[in-house]
C-alpha cells in the first residue's frame, strides 16, 4: 500500500463516519458536526493528491483546501444561527420533531 | 507509510467515532476538538504546514467554540434520556458502510495513482501569499464576499424576532418573576428588602 492509499483509506473512513453520525443521530447539531467531519474527509484527500501528485509546485489543492476551510467557517455560522433560531420556535433540536416548515 | 501518520490517523479516527457515538452532546463536540487537531497534524505529517496551522485557527479555535456555544445555547448539554439515533438509523449504517467499501475498494485497485513518494514539495507562506494575490485573486474576492455575506445572515437568522405588539419581553419576564416569589429563599429576601423600605 503506498503512502497515497494510506491516506485515502483514512479519508474514506472519516467520511464514512461523519456520513453515519449525520444520517443516523437526531440532534440538529450532531448533524452539523457530522457534515464538518465530511468536509475535512475531502480536505484530507485535496492535501494527499497535492503532496503525492505531479506538479505540486502549482499550489493548486492547497488552495482548494484553503477555500474549503473559510467554505465551511461560513456554513458552520450559518447552520449553527439557523439551529438556534429553530431551537427558539420549537424549543427542541431534535430533527425528527421538527416536521412543519410554517410551525 | 510512517509510524507517525499511523498513530495520529488512529487518533484522528477514533476521536471522529467517538464525536459520532458519545451521547452527551459537549463530549462529542469535546472529541471533535481531538479528531480536528489530529487532522491538523496529518496535514503536518503531508508537508502542509500553512493549512495545518490554518486548520487549528479556524476549526479547533472558530468551528469547535461554535458548536460549543450552539450546545449550551440550546440546552442541550444534558445527557438525552430517550434513544439518541433517528428511527431508520440501521439503513444509514448500512449507507455510509456501502459509502466507505466503494470508497476504499476505488482506493487500492485504482491504477491511475501516482505511485512512490516524491521529494517533500516547498510550499513557503511566501510561495502561497503569491499564488494567492496572482492566479487565485478572483476566488478570494469571492470567499470574501461569501464570508461578510455569511457572517451578516448568521447575525440576522439568530437575532431575536421583534413581535408586532412589543409586549413579548414584559410577558416573558412575568413567570420567571412568579417563580423567585414563590421561591421559600428568594421570598424571605423579597419580604426584608420590602420591610425594610417600609
Amino acid at each position: 500500500m503506498t503512502p497515497l492509499q494510506g491516506c485515502l483509506l483514512v479519508s474514506a473512513l472519516l467520511f464514512a463516519i461523519g456520513l453515519a453520525g449525520a444520517v443516523t443521530r437526531r440532534n440538529a447539531i450532531l448533524a452539523l458536526i457530522g457534515i464538518e467531519l465530511m468536509l475535512n474527509a475531502a480536505n484530507l484527500n485535496f492535501i494527499a493528491f497535492w503532496r503525492y501528485g505531479a506538479h505540486p509546485e502549482a499550489l493548486s489543492g492547497m488552495m482548494v483546501v484553503i477555500f474549503s476551510i473559510a467554505i465551511a467557517a461560513a456554513e458552520a455560522a450559518v447552520g449553527l444561527a439557523l439551529i438556534i433560531a429553530i431551537y427558539r420556535h420549537y424549543k427542541t433540536t431534535n430533527l425528527d420533531q421538527i416536521n412543519s416548515m410554517k410551525g | 507509510m510512517s509510524l507517525p501518520f499511523i498513530i495520529i490517523a488512529v487518533v484522528t479516527l477514533f476521536a471522529a467515532a467517538a464525536a459520532m457515538i458519545l451521547r452527551n452532546l459537549v463530549h462529542c463536540a469535546l472529541s471533535l476538538v481531538v479528531a480536528l487537531a489530529g487532522l491538523a497534524a496529518l496535514y503536518l505529517t503531508l508537508g502542509a504546514q500553512f493549512v495545518g496551522f490554518a486548520q487549528i485557527l479556524v476549526y479547533v479555535g472558530a468551528v469547535a467554540i461554535l458548536i460549543v456555544f450552539a450546545v449550551l445555547l440550546t440546552r442541550s448539554d444534558a445527557t438525552p434520556n430517550q434513544t439518541i439515533l433517528a428511527p431508520g438509523w440501521a439503513i444509514g449504517i448500512v449507507i455510509s458502510a456501502v459509502v466507505f467499501a466503494t470508497l476504499g475498494w476505488a482506493a487500492l485497485n485504482s491504477t491511475g495513482l501516482p505511485k512512490g513518494t516524491p521529494p517533500a514539495p516547498v510550499a513557503t507562506v511566501k510561495n502561497i501569499g503569491d499564488v494567492l494575490m496572482t492566479q487565485y485573486v478572483l476566488p478570494l474576492e469571492v470567499i470574501g464576499l461569501l464570508l461578510t455575506a455569511a457572517l451578516i445572515g448568521a447575525v440576522i437568522i439568530a437575532m431575536k424576532e421583534e413581535s408586532p405588539n412589543s409586549g413579548s419581553s414584559r410577558r416573558q419576564s412575568a413567570p420567571s418573576e412568579k417563580l423567585e416569589r414563590t421561591d421559600p429563599a428568594l421570598r424571605d429576601c423579597y419580604d426584608a428588602k420590602e420591610g425594610g423600605r417600609v
